[in-house]
Formats: structure tokens, sequence, C-alpha cells
């Protein structure tokens, strides 16, 4: 339906306003973040400004989270914690999803009904019992406790996506490989893998924005501050007792916000694909 | 069969064995490729899930040994109050946050399907609260809604809509609720609104060029080529979204942590309250599992409803 439409006020009804009141509601949050972060205490909390701008802008909330909290060991954490998890599930998703795309062998049904019902299960029917287990192996308060856990959350959508990428490799290279010599793992790591980069790249941004916004584990798993990740450690430090300390809550939400948001604009493209592949493919 | 190939087919059925070729065979190959990562999940998900059930049939307060109590927790929850408000909240959430999602997705997805300038940035721009982390925008609209200074009273108050002090959107039981479902259709509506549109433009403009010659109107090309052939993606993203906004834990969890007084009180968060808070294990657990019988009950209903053969 993209015939144009030429008259003006059709155009503004049918574009241009539900467009632009949908970029509002998209993005007042993160004005409002960043007009908060900005903001001198006794502008925040007084009720005779106007406060949809800052009036004394001041880094001072920024300065004040950077050197009082421990939001930057925080962010490490996160940063570790995903790429680790991102690595152990890129590799397993492979192993899971090479097989299943190219060889027909007896339990591949099962396999595959294995990974989708991994997928479906929701987070908080398993913490329950999560947190016995971490607890009674000795993992409680360690990063191990999450960089195991995470892979559980982000294999299935990573196999599920790279299947659909080792798929589009045509059979008649490997066969070529073959015939040459090569053992089916000699195929799949000379040929099939550096053919499916951009597959690792969309699995591999996918997975890394999940485990950076994961709560419910690393609420649980980590209760000190030295391993606490951005997310857990903003919503239980940075608001002591009753107080909410909104000028630092908001610069921590905007910082922990900016490295995904970085890491998504440079690859906005296979993110999408990535979105979408399972739905609109599968 | 002739002779020469049959002596060369025996010949080849009993090849000298040797590791490098054992390991070529199709099914041990792929079961060495698959069984690391089916192990892995088997230990992370599959014992948990099961060991779930066991301490759900336990009185087991953390940091102690359990005694089997049969099927006392799920009778406990059956004659608890709250645990009836948590499951008419979950539905109600669940499906006005669903619902929501998916009429303003599909609206912005046919908005999006048009040419317009800077399709690809809006586009980025809108998935933002999709990427961001949850618990940080979170976070962000517990300010905005703030009894005491939210910018959403300052503006209705500014244009003289209400009265000072204005509404408690998060304490107020009634609001409350609703406070959390706009919030979970502001995070949620992206996803929705940018699969929609990848499908969207899988549809040939062909298909509406032929309706159009057949004398459909916009609404007839929109129920009789869009909706049918858009189905089986609205059936994907819509379980989906149902799975996990009914399973939703952080938004809730940062915004009211279930209160005010139960009002906004969920599954998950309720399971939470028992087992982290409460240490009760068994009780958290057993709770945790009654989601599954409801879950599993709305996915059949959408399957029926939804299911992608059932176009015309």
């Amino acid at each position: 339906m993209t015939v144009g439409d030429r008259n003006p006020l059709a155009r503004l009804l049918k574009l241009w306003l539900p467009l632009g009141l949908s970029l509002f509601f998209t993005l007042f949050p993160f004005y409002w973040m960043a007009v908060t972060s900005l903001k001198p205490n006794q502008e925040l909390y007084s009720r005779k400004v106007m406060p949809l701008i800052v009036h004394h802008p001041t880094l001072k909330h920024y300065v004040d989270l950077l050197t009082e909290t421990s939001f930057l060991e925080w962010t490490w954490n996160t940063f570790i914690v995903a790429a680790m998890s991102t690595a152990i599930s890129l590799i397993f998703g492979a192993m899971l999803a090479y097989p299943l795309a190219r060889i027909r062998f007896a339990g591949a049904a099962l396999v595959s009904f294995a990974i989708a019902a991994t997928y479906l299960v929701p987070q908080p029917l398993l913490f329950v019992p999560l947190a016995d287990i971490i607890n009674s192996l000795g993992l409680g308060d360690t990063l191990t406790s999450v960089i195991l856990t995470y892979p559980t959350l982000l294999i299935p959508f990573c196999a599920w996506l790279l299947l659909g990428y080792f798929r589009t490799v045509p059979g008649e290279l490997e066969d070529a490989a073959r015939i040459d010599g090569a053992s089916r793992l000699q195929t799949l790591v000379k040929i099939v893998l550096p053919l499916c980069g951009p597959g690792f790249i969309s699995a591999g941004i996918f997975a890394f924005t999940l485990a950076q916004n994961e709560f419910l584990y690393a609420l649980i798993f980590l209760t000190k501050t030295e391993v606490r990740t951005v997310p857990v450690g903003a919503i239980s430090e940075l608001v002591r007792g009753d107080v909410f300390y909104w000028g630092q809550l908001m610069a921590a939400a905007l910082l922990g916000s900016i490295p995904v948001a970085i890491i998504y604009s440079f690859f906005v493209e296979h993110y999408v694909a990535g979105l979408t592949a399972g739905s609109v493919k599968g | 069969m002739t002779a020469p190939s049959l002596a060369s087919a025996l010949v080849h059925r009993r090849p000298a064995f040797t590791l490098g070729r054992w390991l070529e065979q199709p099914s041990v190959f792929s079961w060495l490729m698959v069984t690391p990562p089916v192990l892995f999940l088997a230990a992370l998900v599959g014992y948990p899930f099961f060991y779930g059930i066991w301490l759900s049939l336990l009185d087991r307060p953390v940091a102690s040994e359990g005694t089997f109590i049969g099927l006392g927790n799920y009778a406990q929850a059956w004659h608890d109050p709250v645990f009836w408000q948590v499951v008419i909240n979950t539905f109600v959430y669940t499906a006005v946050a669903t619902l929501l999602k998916m009429f303003g997705g599909l609206g912005l997805a046919l908005v999006m399907n048009q040419d317009f300038r800077f399709k690809n940035l809006t586009r980025a721009l809108l998935l933002l609260p999709f990427i961001v982390p949850t618990v940080l925008s979170t976070i962000a609209w517990q300010w905005i809604l703030d009894p005491a200074f939210s910018i959403v009273n300052w503006t209705l108050i500014a244009t003289g809509l209400i009265h000072p002090p204005g509404p408690s959107w998060l304490g107020n039981p009634h609001l409350a609720m609703g406070s959390l479902i706009v919030v979970n259709v502001w995070r949620g509506l992206p996803f929705y609104a940018i699969t929609l549109l990848a499908g969207l433009q899988t549809i040939s403009p062909e298909l509406y060029e032929a309706a159009t010659i057949d004398g459909a109107s916009a609404w007839g090309r929109f129920r009789y080529v869009t909706l049918p052939l858009m189905k089986p993606v609205i059936f994907i993203v819509t379980m989906f979204s149902v799975i996990f906004t009914f399973a939703d834990f952080q938004l809730i969890y940062v915004l009211t942590h279930g209160g005010p007084a139960s009002a906004t009180q969920v599954f998950a968060t309720y399971a939470f309250d028992i087992a982290m808070g409460g240490g009760q294990l068994g009780q958290g657990a057993a709770i945790a599992l009654t989601m599954v019988p409801p879950l599993a009950l709305l996915i059949l209903a959408m399957a029926i409803y939804l299911r992608p053969d059932k176009t015309t």
C-alpha cells in the first residue's frame, strides 16, 4: 500500500499525525530522563519552576553517580556477563542449528521440539528452583551464576536464527567441499561459518542486548555491590531507604541505556532482521 | 542390481573402521554436535523445572530441610484470597495490554508502510523502548508518574484539566493497573509494529493492484488481502506477547511491587514475594507453577482463533 497520497491533508491525517503522536509517546520518557538528570535538586523538587526545560543545567548528578556509587563497576560487570553469555549462546546455538539445518539424523525432531519448548518457558517459572540450585552449588553472588543461566534464555533464540542462515548456504558448496575430501567439521568451519557472518551478528546483537537487560536472575543471584549489574545496582542501591535520588537515577538510566543504544544504532538492520526473522520467515 | 556394483557396494558397506570415518556418519556427527548444548539446557532448564515441581510439594523454608506435604502448597494458594486477586490481575494485565499492543502495533505498522522521508530513522527511534534495559526505562516512568512531581499531573494542572494535586497514578489501586498497562504498551508496542511492518512488506503489491482492479475499497483490501496474509505473523507475535506479558516481572516489581494492597500483584511478583521475601521456597514454587495451566489455556485459545490455516 505504498500508493502515494498526493492530497496533503489526507497525508497529514494518515501519516504525519499518527507518526508524530507515536514518536512523542515513544521518545518523551527519554527526553524526561535527560532533562531530569541535568537539573539541580532545588529545581527538581520545586513546584514553582516550569519543569519541561532545564533552567540551570548541571552535571552534578553524573559526577556523583560516577564517583560516589559503584556505577562503573556495575557497567563493567554487565559488559563481562553479556559478552560471556553471548559467546556461549552463539557457540551452543550454532552447534544445535547446523545439524538441524543440514543433516537428517534420528532424533532431530526431538531436539527441535526441546529448543522450542525452552524458548517458551518464561523465567518466573524457574527462578525459585534455580535460586536453590545456585545457592547449593555455592555460586550465589558470583558473576558465574548469571553467565551460566543467561544462555538458557539466549540459546533457543540464537539456534532458531542461525538455523535460517545455515539453510541459505547453497548445498552444492558443501557437497563440493566434501567431495574434495573435507570432513563435516572442516566444511562447517571453513565453508559455512564464513558465509553466515550476518547471522552471527544479528544473533549476537540480540543476545547481547537481552543479556544486558536481564533483571530477575541478576536480582536474585547477585546481592553484593561488587558483583551487581547496572539494572540491579540502580534499583537496589540508588534508592536508599525510601529516598529516591531522581537526578542520579535518571543519569544512571540514561548512561545504562546509551551503550545498548549505540551498539543498536550501528547494527539496526541486523537487529531488525533478528527481531523479525522468526515470525516472518518461520 | 548388476554383479559388479553389488560387489562394490558390499566393499563399501564394511570399510575398515577408523575414528575419522565413524565421526563422518550423519547421526554420529549430529549427536556429537547437539549433545553439549542439549545437556546444558537439560541441566539448567529441564532439571530446574522438575526440581521446581518437587519443591512445590515440600514445606521448605529457605536454608532448612524440607518436609513433604503433598499438594498442601496448592491447597493453601486455593484458600488464599490474595492468590485469586493475583489470577484476576494477571488476566486483566495480559488481556488489555496485549489487545492494545495488537491494535496499536497493527495501526502503527500500516502507517509506517507508506513512503516517507527518514523512514529508517523513524523505525530506529520507535524501537528504542524495546531495546533499552526495561528496568532503567521503567525507573523513568516511575518518575513520570511520581505522586508529588509527576509531569503528567503538572501538565494536566497547567492546562486546567484537573485540580491540584492530581491523582496518584501508582498509589491509587484503580489507576495503578492502568498505569502499568500503559508502560507495558509503551515498551512492547514497537516490537509488534516493527515485526508486523516486516510482515506487511512481504505482501506483493500486485495483490493490492489486483484487488483494486476488482473494485475493492481500502477497507476491502485490508480485510481481504492484508489481514489473511498477516495472520501467521500476528499469531506468532501475539503468542510471544501473551507469554511474556503473563509472566512479566520487572516492570511491576519496579513500579508498584504489586501494591497498593496487592492491586497489581501478578503471578511472578507474588511468587517472588513469597519465595524470596518470605523465604517460603515450596509455596513460591507452587505459585509460579500455577501459571502453567492458565498460560497453556491462553495459548490453546489463541491457537484456535488465530491459527494460520484458518485464513478465510
